[in-house]
Formats: C-alpha cells, sequence, structure tokens
C-alpha cells in the first residue's frame, strides 16, 4: 500500500516539477502587507509517515494562504525517503521521524544548512479497539500467539520500538515487519494484529479503531526537518520548512498529539 | 531456424522507436548487471536473509504452481470445452488477476480472508484459523495473482487441440472422466508445462499481494521481492541488486526455455 502511495506522489511531484519548471514565483503581485516575496510554484516534501494528517491540514492553510503555492507530498519509510533524495528524487524538503535517518541524509551532502527539530513523538502499544486479546503490557508482544506488528528495525519507528523493547526487557515474537509506521496502525485498525507498537499520533489518527495501553518508561521520537541541496524552489521550501518549524507547524502537530521539540 | 533472408531497408520511422522500447526494455537489466557488486555477490547470495527468502520463495512458487494446477486446469477446460452459460463472463472474472495491480489483489484478499473478513471471521471463530502474516497466506496470494496465467495457457491448448480424439474416445465407452485423463490432458501436455513454468514464474516474483496480506517476516512470509524491498529501503543496495539479478536470471531462464520449447512444438 505504501509502496503505491510513495510512486504515485514521486510520479506525481516528478510530472508537476516538469510542468512548473521555469517558475520563478514571480509572477504574481504581493498582496499588500505580505512579506516582499510571496512563496510560489510547487514544493516537493518528503515526509515520513507519521505525519501524514498533520502535514496534509498544514499544507491546507498553506495553500489558502498563498494561492500559487502548491505542497506536493510523498510520505514513506523515513529511511526509505532518505535513500530516494540520495539517489537523485527531485524534491525540496525533507522530513523524518528520527535523527539518525537525517544524520544519513546530512553525511550523504544532500541537505542544505542545519536540520532543525520540529516535534517529538512517543511510542505507544496499540491494540485494537475494546483490546480483545486482553493485552496488559509489553510482555504480552513476547506471546507468540498474540500477532504482533512492528516496523522494520532501519525505520525510525522500528528503531524505537526495540529501544523500548530493550528497556523493558522484552524479546518480541512479531508476526510482521511493517515497512512503515501506518502500514503497522492499519493493520490494529482492521483487527488483523492484536497489537504493533506504533505512534501515539497514529494511534490518535486511527480514531475508535485503536486504542493505547499505558507503557512505563516511554521512548520518544525527535523529528528533524531541512531543505534540501538540491531543491528545484528553495525560496518555497523555506517558506513551508518556516511554517513547520513555527506557530502554524506547532499548533497543528500538538493538535495531533506530537510533543514540542 | 532457416528462414528467408529478411528484408534489410527498415525505415527510420520504425527502426528509431523500436531502438527507444527496446532500450527502455533491456537497459535497467543491463544497468544492475553494471552496478552489480561482483566481488560481494557468493558472500551475499550465500548469507542467511538471502538463502531464507529464496527457500521461502520456492517452496511457496512450487506449492502454488502445484494448487493452480489442480484448480486452474479444470478451470481451463470448463472454458474451452463446455457451453456453459456465462462463459464468456467467467472467463473475463478469473483473467482480471492478470491486469489487476497485485496490491489491489492483496487488499481484495485481506477483507476477504483476514481474521475480521467475510470468509476469514468464519474460519477463525470455526477452526481457530488465521491466514494473514502465515506462509499459507504467501501461497493464497501467489495462486490468486499467478493461476490466470496457467488457465490462459491452458485453455489456449485445449482450443487448439483436436477434438475429435475425444470424441473417439466417447464413442469407444469412456467415460467423460477417462477421456480427460487419458486423452485430453496428454494431448495438451506442452500447453499444460509451458502455463506451470510461467505460473511459477509470477508466482515467484510477486510482491504486491503478499506484502499486503501476509505481511513480511523472515522464513514465514518475506519472499525473494520483498526481501529485495526491505533491502533497498534499508540502503543495502548492493543486496537489492544481488537479489534482482537472482530473479532476473530465474525469468530470464524461463523464458528461454519456453521458446525452445514453442520453437520445438512448432516445428
Amino acid at each position: 500500500m505504501s509502496r503505491a502511495r510513495l510512486t504515485l506522489a514521486v510520479t506525481a511531484a516528478a510530472l508537476l516539477a516538469v510542468a512548473c519548471g521555469g517558475d520563478d514565483g514571480g509572477s504574481a503581485a504581493p498582496p499588500a502587507g505580505a512579506p516582499a516575496t510571496t512563496p510560489a510554484g510547487t514544493v516537493t516534501v518528503l515526509a515520513a509517515a507519521s505525519l501524514t494528517e498533520s502535514f496534509e491540514t498544514l499544507a491546507g492553510q498553506l495553500e489558502d494562504e498563498y494561492p500559487d503555492l502548491e505542497i506536493v507530498y510523498s510520505f514513506g519509510p523515513s529511511s526509505g525517503l532518505v535513500e530516494q533524495v540520495l539517489a537523485g528524487a527531485p524534491a525540496d524538503v525533507l522530513a523524518t521521524a528520527d535523527t539518525s535517518t537525517m544524520d544519513d541524509a546530512v553525511a550523504g551532502g544532500v541537505v542544505d544548512g542545519e536540520p532543525v527539530i520540529f516535534a517529538r513523538n512517543t511510542l505507544a502499544l496499540a491494540v485494537p479497539a475494546g483490546n480483545p486479546d486482553n493485552v496488559t503490557g509489553l510482555a504480552d508482544l513476547a506471546n507468540e500467539d498474540l500477532r504482533v506488528a512492528i516496523c522494520e528495525p532501519q525505520v525510525p519507528c522500528g528503531g524505537a520500538a526495540q529501544r523500548l523493547l530493550d528497556a523493558a526487557g522484552v524479546t518480541a515474537a512479531p508476526d510482521t515487519l511493517t515497512t512503515d509506521v501506518k502500514e503497522a496502525a492499519s493493520l490494529v485498525a482492521l483487527g488483523e494484529a492484536d497489537a504493533a507498537l506504533i505512534y501515539v499520533t497514529d494511534a490518535a489518527a486511527e480514531g475508535d479503531a485503536v486504542e493505547i495501553i499505558e507503557v512505563a518508561d516511554a521512548v520518544v521520537n525527535e523529528y528533524p526537518v531541512a531543505v534540501l541541496a538540491d531543491a528545484p524552489n528553495p525560496e518555497g521550501a523555506r517558506a513551508v520548512v518556516d511554517a513547520i518549524t513555527g506557530e502554524p507547524g506547532r499548533t497543528v502537530l500538538a493538535e495531533a498529539g506530537f510533543l514540542e521539540p | 531456424m532457416s528462414r528467408r533472408t529478411a528484408d534489410l531497408r527498415v525505415p527510420a520511422a520504425l527502426l528509431i522507436p523500436a531502438a527507444l522500447g527496446v532500450a527502455i526494455l533491456v537497459l535497467p537489466m543491463a544497468g544492475l548487471v553494471a552496478r552489480a557488486p561482483w566481488g560481494d555477490l557468493p558472500s551475499i547470495l550465500a548469507s542467511d536473509e538471502v538463502l531464507t527468502a529464496l527457500r521461502l520463495s520456492l517452496v511457496t512458487a512450487t506449492v502454488s504452481t502445484g494448487v493452480a494446477l489442480v484448480c486452474g486446469v479444470p478451470v481451463a477446460w470448463l472454458l474451452a470445452r463446455t457451453a456453459l452459460p456465462g462463459r464468456s463472463v467467467l472467463r473475463g472474472l478469473v483473467t482480471v488477476p492478470l491486469v489487476l495491480p497485485p496490491v489491489v489483489g492483496g487488499v481484495a484478499l485481506l477483507m476477504v480472508f483476514g481474521r475480521r473478513g467475510l470468509v476469514g471471521a468464519w474460519l477463525y471463530d470455526t477452526f481457530g484459523v488465521s491466514l494473514p502474516f502465515t506462509t499459507e497466506a504467501v501461497v493464497l496470494a501467489q495462486v490468486f495473482v499467478a493461476m490466470p496465467f496457467l488457465i490462459v495457457a491452458v485453455e489456449g491448448a485445449l482450443r487448439t487441440a483436436d477434438r475429435r480424439y475425444d470424441d473417439v474416445a466417447a464413442t469407444l465407452g469412456a467415460t467423460p472422466w477417462t477421456t480427460f485423463r487419458r486423452v485430453t490432458l496428454p494431448a495438451v501436455a506442452p500447453g499444460v508445462l509451458a502455463g506451470a513454468v510461467l505460473c511459477w514464474a509470477r508466482a515467484l516474483g510477486e510482491f504486491g499481494a503478499t506484502v499486503t496480506f501476509a505481511g513480511s517476516f523472515p522464513g514465514t512470509t518475506r519472499t525473494l521481492p520483498l526481501e529485495a524491498y526491505v533491502a533497498i529501503n534499508a540502503g543495502d543496495s548492493d543486496v537489492a541488486i544481488v537479489l534482482s539479478l537472482l530473479m532476473i536470471a530465474v525469468s530470464v531462464t524461463i523464458l528461454v526455455g519456453l521458446r525452445d520449447r514453442w520453437i520445438g512444438a512448432s516445428q
């Protein structure tokens, strides 16, 4: 599912980049009282899957504010997104779900300047509504009879899961390793997985279909964002990053359950 | 192989797009060969992850082909040899997976055979059987995607086979089942074999339906294509390239083998 979503978004982004190529963003006169340079054109943002709902809300707000601005997202596993940037994907902004994936991008020389931490997120033990298998804590994840979904170890949510399990001294018996956190969240919401380690925000986004079981010693991930060195639209990219790290982003992210940086 | 000498005056209007077409099809594979980490190839191929995925892929693709033979050959026979009402609709329905995105098949399988699915809920409540995240789910996904290849190949063979032998067998007193077993099936054996090989190759390469319906776990559900996808997402491009080369080698071997078969049959 996530691959199709990703491919579609990247293709759309590439087409838009071609269609909007040469647009210097200076065609529209800035409205009175607006800053001298109004962000315009297409901004392609590669973002961690867990940011899906928040960033889409934010894009709606920004596009209302700047009619000439169009934000195109490709959501997916942070590690996969970094691989795409390193392979030359035409994108303007990268937002990952942990610092180690962003560090890979920085080490690869594809990031412009220093990444900024804009949010933090807590990993949660999620079960389907009504907790049909009476999961009480992390220790239940070692139960072979329980169907457990955990992210791939190289994906941020998988790395966080490993730290959480290590801290609790639990050796989990997962039945599937998902490519991104949304896939694990869907499996719990569908009732196909009895338990999964996903972010608090993803559990909240599934609404009534998912419940959270409290765990001690919560693991928290830091989310960095950066403009990319080869951004086709650097002005637009900076405006989007400013919105993510500034007040509009804080508000939207807090509503989704993210913690302040 | 001796044919009439081909006309060498090819118009540029055909030659240029043809060259482009060949490049689009062949360049990606050449690129993989060029980027292949030949020095590390043996150690990557011998690694636990690759061997586990390879074993799982070989076993599931073979079992899937067996299931497809048992169920698909009778479907092909129904389509080719009976005057079943709604036959063309049936043919359309059973060949839909040929053009359907496999992910759609995976979602559909999850909705039907998932633990809360139409059939899956009953299976779980009655027998305690739950398909997703099991090797059986991998087989089911592969059968869904690959069996149409077998059905199409066998139906084609049945249509072109001479039906008079069947009629003669019937006049000699053979029951329809005996006729099918002793006369019809041997006559279309090359077609069944070609269909089975295509089906096996398609099952071996199955990704979308598998990852959606069966999930991804080493040794249980993570087949070669899933392992390649995990590797490329993890930044292990060398492993992804080696796995891709392995699957290309299998596909090319099968296609070359089939081509020789078909040419042999037509001579």
